[in-house]
């Protein structure tokens, strides 16, 4: 390879040897058997991939992924004397139904990426960022992570009726903190947040926007090794945006990887390395995040206004899996 | 989930969301404690939010459960042929009871309805069939304030064996934990196991002797109707609150041992059937 990614990729990090060579070439394999891989911009010889591979170090390893999970509940027509009949007649229980979110995903993530994750509504995107997160088991296939893979998000801990302060300590609780742990963070996280006097009373008495920032300074207290954020950056006040980008920034160098999920392809192309672009659980293109959003806003925001960017740029890497108009 | 066993693609990486090993799984349980109290404390304050009287209905409510029970089965159907100070004893089997069949729809929405939780942060989620019996457990802890009264002001004796009331709680909480365990599994699996759970409790409510003396009732029946009503493990645990409390309901060693012998076999076996699931709560 020529030319370095990115500048935050680790220059002369340890090299894992042959393991992690194997395990990118796996991957590559994996992801061409699995799907109908229509290599158009692939530039590197094997050659070249191999030595790139070597100098970097595979933190999470995606091998051709399905996912199917079920939904209940959703109400079908007839009511109650037609679940009734359903039952009797054996059809299909009433009101389930499963979704094939993620179908044969397969790709490497290492060491020092921010790697964006773009998709229009319901392309499996969170979805997956769960499955890296070792929260939703996948259907086949495995994701393998180096160190531990946290989702940044604490709201699902936290209690409106109760206090600020005491939802604090409820949810750096939850993310696996200590007493004493979160005794020495408590302040800097009071200050993170800057609702000041708020903290004393209930949660559901705040605006939206000091709730979320709350949250997000509760759930950034802490750095994994694999950093997952699901559209967290869309929070708060534009003074608030530019403190959380900041320390997002911050993590991103702490983490080692970070996997972002965003409608925003402004945030992508800024903090993001790499993109991936799914649609119908499947990768439509993988490679530099500059020529996935090029291309991603080529098929979805046609007549969008943008500055024309060179279309092939020499050394681009990305790799596009199927073509977008076959969806 | 398909192949739990194969091999890391390199070393150093681990399958995302395996479950851990029996005793590594525990250790993290336990350095979870925190948590543990925290939520419990949490959702059970939580719970009474909305209403004017606030926690005072962790009061009111068994209060009224046991004028409506005494009312029911004591001056209509004279369910307390044999029972000396009937007001205590149902007081005792309500509050007692109640515990078992708390855990039990608890324990069933455990997993289900902290979804949310399950799907954002990454914990052993033994951690949630706990936080419900622990506050199951609050809740009775909470009634002994109204029990307590009752059972003095209906003439019983303070003596030392009120003592044996804590190793008989301990007993229960270990038993209900155990069947919340089960329970919790079952219900994230088949989510209409809340609908079907009302039900069972209340036949286990009806045949633990709540109401009634087992001894009793068993004794204008056939010999397996007394085995089978005395070894039920809902009236094993009301047989030995009971006795500690009461001065006319004692129980020999035998309940005792019958109290270890469910608490102990149905944690252990309940809680490695749990830890088994750990991988797919996720995907419910």
């Amino acid at each position: 390879m020529s030319e370095p990614l990115n500048a935050s990729e680790p220059d002369g990090s340890p090299a894992p040897a042959a393991e992690a060579r194997s395990a990118g070439k796996h991957a590559a394999e994996t992801a061409s058997a699995g799907t109908a891989a229509v290599e158009t911009a692939a530039v590197e010889t094997p050659a070249e991939e191999a030595a790139a591979a070597e100098s970097r170090e595979p933190t999470v390893v995606v091998d051709d992924v399905h996912l199917t999970y079920r939904i209940v509940g959703r109400g079908r027509r007839g009511g109650a004397p037609a679940a009734v009949r359903r039952v009797l007649l054996r059809e299909q229980a009433p009101g389930q139904r499963s979704v094939h979110a993620v179908r044969g995903v397969s790709f490497t993530a290492y060491r020092g990426e921010a790697i964006g994750l773009i998709g229009p509504n319901g392309s499996g995107k969170s979805t997956l960022l769960r499955a890296v997160a070792g929260l939703m088991a996948p259907s086949s296939g495995a994701v393998w992570t180096r160190g531990q893979a946290a989702l940044l998000g604490v709201s699902a801990a936290m209690m409106g009726g109760m206090s600020g302060e005491q939802n604090i300590v409820l949810g750096c609780l939850a993310i696996g903190m200590t007493p004493t742990e979160i005794a020495n963070e408590y302040d800097s996280i009071c200050e993170f947040a800057g609702i000041g006097e708020f903290v004393h009373l209930p949660m559901n008495t705040y605006s939206s926007g000091m709730g979320a920032r709350l949250r997000f300074a509760i759930a950034a207290s802490r750095a994994p090794d694999i950093l997952l954020i699901d559209e967290a950056l869309a929070t708060g006040d534009a003074r608030f945006r530019r403190r959380s980008e900041k320390r997002i920034r911050e993590l991103r160098d702490e983490a080692g990887t970070v996997f972002l999920v965003s409608h925003g392809l402004g945030i992508v192309r800024d903090t993001c390395t790499r993109a991936i672009w799914l649609e119908n659980g499947r990768i439509v293109m993988d490679g530099d995040a500059n020529d996935v959003v090029d291309a991603y806003e080529d098929k979805h925001d046609e007549g969008a206004h943008r500055p024309p960017r060179p279309t092939h740029r020499s050394g681009a890497r990305a790799r596009v899996y199927a073509e977008p108009s076959s969806f | 989930m398909t192949e739990p066993t194969s091999a890391p693609p390199a070393p150093g990486l681990q399958r995302a969301g395996a479950r851990l090993p029996i005793d590594e799984y525990s250790r993290r349980l336990w350095e979870r404690r925190w948590f543990v109290a925290a939520y419990s404390t949490a959702s059970n304050s939580v719970g009474y939010q909305g209403s004017f009287l606030g926690q005072a209905w962790q009061l009111l409510t068994p209060l009224l459960n046991i004028a409506v029970y005494y009312l029911i089965f004591g001056m209509l159907l004279h369910t307390n042929r044999g029972v000396p100070n009937f007001i205590a004893f149902l007081s005792v089997g309500v509050f007692v009871f109640s515990f078992c069949t708390d855990s039990l729809t608890a324990g069933a929405r455990s997993i289900t309805g902290n979804i949310g939780l399950v799907r954002a942060l990454q914990f052993p989620r033994a951690v949630l069939p706990v936080s419900t019996t622990l506050v199951a457990l609050l809740r009775l802890l909470y009634s002994l304030i109204v029990l307590i009264p009752i059972v003095l002001i209906t003439g019983e004796p303070l003596t030392w064996r009120w003592l044996e009331l804590v190793p008989a709680l301990v007993l229960q909480s270990m038993f209900c934990l155990g069947i919340a365990f089960v329970v919790a599994r079952i219900g994230a699996q088949v989510p209409d196991t809340t609908q079907a759970l009302p039900f069972v409790a209340r036949v286990w409510t009806y045949t633990a002797g709540v109401m009634y003396s087992v001894q009793t009732f068993a004794a204008g029946h056939g010999q397996w109707v007394s085995v089978l009503l005395t070894v039920n493990p809902g009236h094993v645990y009301l047989a030995i609150a009971r006795n500690a409390l009461l001065a006319d309901n004692p129980c020999g060693i035998g309940t005792w041992l019958l109290a270890i012998a469910w608490s102990v076999g149905t944690l252990a076996v309940s809680y490695l059937y749990f830890w088994r699931g750990e991988e797919a709560y996720g995907n419910v």
